[in-house]
């Protein structure tokens, strides 16, 4: 039994359809993500989980209890807020008290767990502060320790990075998953940002148009999307349907082969066995650092995005400018078929 | 490239404008014109009609010819100070002011939050207009309206005979319902627009970790808003501190401070003078109270 169950979650906000049929399982200690672009559903489902929102229709079952139609202080998930949503007017240390003191624990109990989830979180220094005396990495971290004092079944986190800066956020996608992994609790994590996703996820499940669109390992739903938009949505991706598919593929589905799977090679280049190639004329070559995008255009007409990696010593690379015949070599089990 | 430039005449120096260049440099000059009009309202008519008033409270009435004559004593004050009807009345004025305050505060807050969080928008519009239709009408109006709705064979008495409820005639609490009447926009609006500006996530934190809508209230709403509370206080206690024609119209045999400057004001100028500094102290003090809360620098 999974420990929270989402079945046929339905919720329409005037004509908009937030959450359209909405199943899927979070498994206990796992760090599961919610990814999506805005608007697609991901945060609605979470608000639902939460209690803030009631589906239209659907059940939310948390430890196999029916709680689809409890108030949110009746659950036993807590939430990390987008914009953190700490009081203005309590010092770190009343914020963090807060759940605690609504439960009745006890005042000099209550001080000291506050304190050890205000120490977990680095920020001992800062107890007696006000939220806008905090950066806003600090408050981050405030938020995080106010919702796990409370030991929850399950921590709902709400794009809780998106404000931070990139460093600060890479330090605390670190961070969170080593709490995540020390403390044991499930983490329900929506976010928008892919590779954010794919860091630090045990479990990816793919929003679009409200609507599941996939679920996997971040390995899963990057290897072998399972429909054109988690092709699109998770990297780059070489989608080519019909005709072009069959002639250059050999294949009846939609095909998408990443650009970093596929290898430019000189004409003159032969193919080894399971490899296929394709020639093609380069249209742009574009240098980004650690890797060289190109753009080709197969004599089929199909353009292509390959990227290759810059490995060699500077000037002993294998190059291509723009006009360049060239071959685009892939290998046959590099090519994932997407079903619809 | 095609040139594109129009055939306009590059200028360096655009006409010249000696009077906003002849300010510009003198910065006193500047000033002096942007205050004249404010400081002559302030000093001249405001601070100077104030500081007539103080004067006047040293002087005394010729109990032959009832003259004012100037001079300098101090029998006003001790009267007014010592007098124990005056004490009561101070008291009493006191005390509905603060009550006035009070049950305004107790009605804006469940409506604020009504408006704010719960309304649809076309009931939240709806309910601002009634809170500042009142203001339109006229202070005596809506003085005579509550005295009709009140009195023997009023409103009030007429809708509560099925059930047989009398109310209480003109007197201290009707005083106290006219004044909320008058002076609740004053602290409905700010309170209204402070419960507004909470974020709307800190309600659903609040529940997120175990609080019902009563403690949210209590240690989330209500100290958020104090600044507002206090900012619309300072109208609802000043404003009742000074009042008369409440307690004159609705108030039956009651007294306040107002009462009875407005009662000396040609028989004892002196008098009437040196009680009028009452309730400026009243409010002087409240206001000194008020400010180190923080709350004015919101207004």
């Amino acid at each position: 039994m999974a420990l929270v169950e989402l079945r046929d979650i339905c919720k329409t906000f005037g004509s908009v359809k937030a959450a359209d049929n909405v199943s899927n399982d979070n498994e206990s200690g796992e760090f599961n993500t919610q990814l999506g672009p805005s608007g697609s559903g991901k945060t609605t489902v979470l608000r639902i989980i939460a209690g803030f929102e009631e589906p239209d229709s659907g059940t939310v079952r948390l430890n196999g209890v029916d709680i689809t139609h409890l108030p949110p202080f009746d659950r036993d998930v807590n939430t990390v807020f987008q914009d953190y949503a700490l009081f203005p007017h309590m010092t770190v240390q009343d914020n963090v008290e807060y759940g605690l003191r609504t439960r009745k624990v006890p005042k000099a109990l209550r001080a000291q767990q506050a304190g050890e989830a205000i120490a977990s979180v680095k920020l001992e220094h800062a107890t007696d502060r006000l939220p806008h005396q905090l950066s806003g990495g600090q408050r981050q971290r405030i938020a995080l320790a106010r919702a796990m004092v409370l030991r929850p079944k399950v921590l709902l986190l709400d794009e809780p990075l998106g404000a931070l800066d990139r460093q600060l956020r890479e330090e605390m996608q670190v961070e969170l998953k080593n709490i995540q992994r020390d403390a044991g609790i499930t983490f329900i994590f929506v976010t928008h940002d892919q590779e954010e996703a794919m860091r630090m996820s045990d479990r990816i499940v793919i929003f679009n148009e409200g609507r599941v669109e996939q679920v996997g390992t971040p390995e899963e739903v990057y290897e072998r999307p399972a429909t054109r938009f988690v092709a699109g949505f998770l990297g780059a991706a070489n989608i080519v349907a019909g005709d072009p598919a069959r002639k250059i593929f050999g294949r009846t589905t939609t095909v998408s082969i990443r650009p970093e799977r596929m290898q430019l090679q000189p004409v003159s280049y032969s193919a080894a066995s399971g490899e296929f190639a394709v020639t093609a004329t380069v249209k742009e070559a574009a240098f980004v650092g650690a890797n060289t995008l190109y753009v080709v255009d197969t004599d089929d007409g199909v353009r292509l995005s390959i990227s290759r990696t810059n490995t060699q010593s500077p000037g002993h690379d294998n190059r291509f400018a723009p006009g360049d015949r060239v071959l685009a070599v892939w290998h046959d089990r590099h090519i994932a078929e997407i079903p619809a | 490239m095609t040139d594109t430039t129009t055939n306009s005449q590059p200028r360096s120096v655009r006409r010249s404008r000696p009077v906003s260049s002849y300010l510009l440099r003198r910065p006193k000059l500047r000033l002096l014109a942007l205050l004249a009009l404010p400081m002559t309202w302030i000093i001249g008519v405001y601070i100077f009609s104030l500081f007539l008033l103080l004067i006047t409270a040293f002087w005394n009435v010729d109990p032959f010819t009832s003259l004012v004559s100037p001079g300098f004593n101090l029998e006003n004050f001790s009267l007014v100070l010592t007098n124990p009807s005056y004490i009561a009345t101070s008291v009493r004025t006191l005390l509905i002011a603060l009550t006035v305050t009070l049950v305004c505060i107790m009605f804006a807050v469940p409506l604020g939050i009504f408006m704010a969080k719960i309304a649809r928008p076309w009931l939240r519009n709806t309910l601002a207009v009634a809170i500042t239709l009142p203001l339109w009408a006229g202070y005596l109006v809506k003085i005579i309206a509550m005295r009709l709705v009140f009195t023997e064979e009023g409103f009030f008495n007429w809708a509560m005979s099925p059930i047989g409820v009398r109310g209480p005639g003109f007197s201290v609490p009707i005083v106290i319902l006219t004044l909320t009447y008058l002076w609740f926009p004053y602290m409905a609006l700010p309170v209204y627009t402070a419960i507004r500006q909470i974020p709307p996530n800190l309600f659903d934190a609040s529940s997120d970790m175990g609080a019902k809508g009563f403690t949210t209230v209590w240690r989330v709403v209500i100290p958020l808003i104090v600044p507002a509370m206090i900012a619309g206080s300072v109208f609802t206690f000043s404003l009742s501190l000074g009042d008369y024609l409440a307690a004159r119209f609705t108030g039956g045999a009651t007294q306040m401070i107002g009462s009875i400057i407005a009662a000396n004001i040609n028989l004892n100028p002196p008098v009437a003078a040196a009680y009028s500094m009452v309730p400026i102290t009243f409010v002087v003090i409240y206001l000194m109270v008020a400010r180190r809360t923080g709350s004015l620098e919101r207004m």
